[in-house]
């Protein structure tokens, strides 16, 4: 008997099953559910949802994926909070449906689009990518989404477009994190238009086969592999062309210590974090430092972006 | 006058040695279970943090025994004193023997570097360096040896203390509550000490 792949319970919602009857049960009993759950507390269920994607191998690193506990309960996303913990614990505040977005500046196609209209045209894939965080620790996620440069076109940015701007959701409500000034809300990141088309740099939309859990920036967000994590803009709500080099939030708080380029380079250290080595998280030892590549290890793909530059300055 | 604090000290001591060792029995059970579950996913980080700030909660809690003597008129409160500084000692030296042998991995280059071109990490080595001498001239013998010098050496602490909170300042990224936190509760202990002298 053949049977449909859609009556197949995926692996993930299979061996999550007890998290998702928990799930249910704390919502059935109106439970503040994620607060009482911890840092590995699941998503409302109504959100974890199934998606439909195909593996993209050429672009997908075969080291071993860093688990789903810990992607997504060790974080950085200052909009729900500073510690590493707080994100897993705060970001059930955040709706992510519904959701638009507003293109605008240098493009002849500009407006606002339903998260819906956004994604429609877009085949989902798999990409399985390391992760290296300005911090100096390193995580192995097979992101879900869609090239950048797709989604850029049809907007059909003008000569003028040299740069590309994003900005994350700006609610005190949703993200506590922003009712301190911890950075100059909301957070914006910027990349120049030749690196957001180039076809590494992913919109993702999920992780490990699932709807992006909120504290990982749902519903959308970037992923720019190359480049240290705080590059990566999480639920964004504008995307904005423009001529000129975005001032960018960690640019505009220590101008000294993160640059508008950060691409990953062990060359260039932090002036607080030697960034030739790395921890890698879930490892399964206490001794888990390895070598840090040149753009995290994606030099053949993007090192041309660069020709000529000098990194130390552009850093 | 409230029940002489003397008549307790018997109960209390050991009391306060289990309560300045409990940090570091959690990081232990933590890190004998598996996976290291209560200690999240960057058991390296969590530990280091955890010693680093125990290290600087007793260092202060040390400097509140002589402002508590002189609002209370109870001398009953230094027989506390070197166990709280002793134990100080025992995390911030943990902290950073667990910097270099775990998280550096003995890499001696790196460390060299960290040291010299990352001041958050060259003050808090030094604030280290300074209670060394005070961690060795803790005994009672050394007191008397030492006589009044022992007292002026001892003056270091304050020197420590500083270097600890200016540590913890420099390395957090942006958000400076918590280092914040720390340093008013140092400068309302000092300022205590100045207003006494004045």
């Amino acid at each position: 008997m053949k049977i449909p792949s859609s009556q197949i319970t995926p692996e993930r919602m299979y061996l999550r099953r007890r998290e998702l009857m928990l799930g249910i049960a704390g919502l059935a009993a109106g439970a503040a559910m994620p607060a009482a759950a911890g840092p590995a507390a699941v998503m409302p269920v109504r959100l974890i949802e199934r998606l439909a994607y195909s593996r993209n191998a050429r672009y997908s690193t075969t080291e071993t994926a860093t688990s789903f506990a810990d992607a997504t309960s060790y974080n950085n996303f200052y909009e729900f909070g500073t510690g590493k913990g707080d994100p897993a614990e705060q970001a059930h505040r955040l709706r992510p449906r519904p959701w638009s977005v507003a293109v605008d500046g240098e493009c002849e196609a500009p407006g606002r689009l339903t998260l819906e209209d956004l994604l429609k045209p877009h085949p989902l894939e798999e990409r399985i990518y390391r992760l290296r965080c300005v911090e100096a620790w390193s995580m192995v996620i097979p992101w879900i989404g869609f090239p950048l440069g797709e989604l850029l076109r049809r907007f059909q940015p003008t000569s003028r477009a040299k740069y590309v701007e994003f900005t994350t959701l700006l609610d005190p409500r949703q993200m506590p994190g922003q009712r301190y000034p911890v950075l100059d809300w909301p957070y914006v990141e910027g990349l120049r238009i030749d690196e957001a088309m180039h076809p590494l740099a992913l919109i993702a939309v999920g992780l490990y086969g699932e709807t992006l859990p909120n504290q990982n920036g749902a519903p959308l967000r970037l992923v720019v592999p190359w480049k240290y994590g705080f590059k990566s803009c999480k639920s964004i709500v504008r995307i904005h062309f423009t001529e000129r080099q975005p001032l960018t939030s960690w640019a505009r708080s220590a101008p000294r210590e993160y640059g508008f380029y950060a691409n990953v380079n062990p060359a260039v250290d932090h002036p607080r974090w030697s960034q030739k080595r790395e921890r890698r998280i879930g490892s399964g030892s206490l001794l888990s430092r390895q070598p840090t590549l040149p753009f995290n290890g994606y030099a053949t793909e993007v090192a041309a972006l660069y020709r000529g530059m000098d990194l130390a300055r552009f850093f | 006058m409230a029940p002489s604090l003397r008549s307790l000290r018997r109960g209390l001591k050991p009391l306060v040695f289990l309560l300045c060792l409990a940090p570091a029995l959690w990081l232990a059970t933590g890190v004998l279970r598996p996976d290291w579950v209560a200690l999240g996913a960057n058991p390296v980080e969590k530990i280091q943090d955890t010693l680093g700030l125990w290290g600087l909660r007793l260092l202060l809690t040390t400097l509140t025994i002589t402002p508590l003597r002189q609002l209370t008129g109870q001398v009953e409160w230094l027989a506390y004193r070197r166990m709280l500084g002793l134990f100080a000692f025992f995390y911030v030296a943990s902290h950073l023997l667990f910097y270099v042998i775990v998280d550096q991995e003995l890499a001696w280059a790196i460390l060299l570097e960290d040291i010299a071109e990352r001041p958050f990490i060259t003050a808090g080595l030094a604030g280290f360096l300074l209670l060394v001498p005070l961690a060795a001239t803790s005994t009672r013998r050394a007191q008397r040896r030492l006589g009044r010098r022992w007292q002026q050496l001892h003056r270091l602490v304050y020197a420590a203390a500083v270097l600890g909170c200016v540590h913890f300042w420099w390395q957090v990224k942006a958000d400076i509550r918590e280092p914040l936190a720390y340093s008013a509760v140092l400068v309302l202990l000092l300022a205590w000490r100045l207003k006494r002298r004045a």
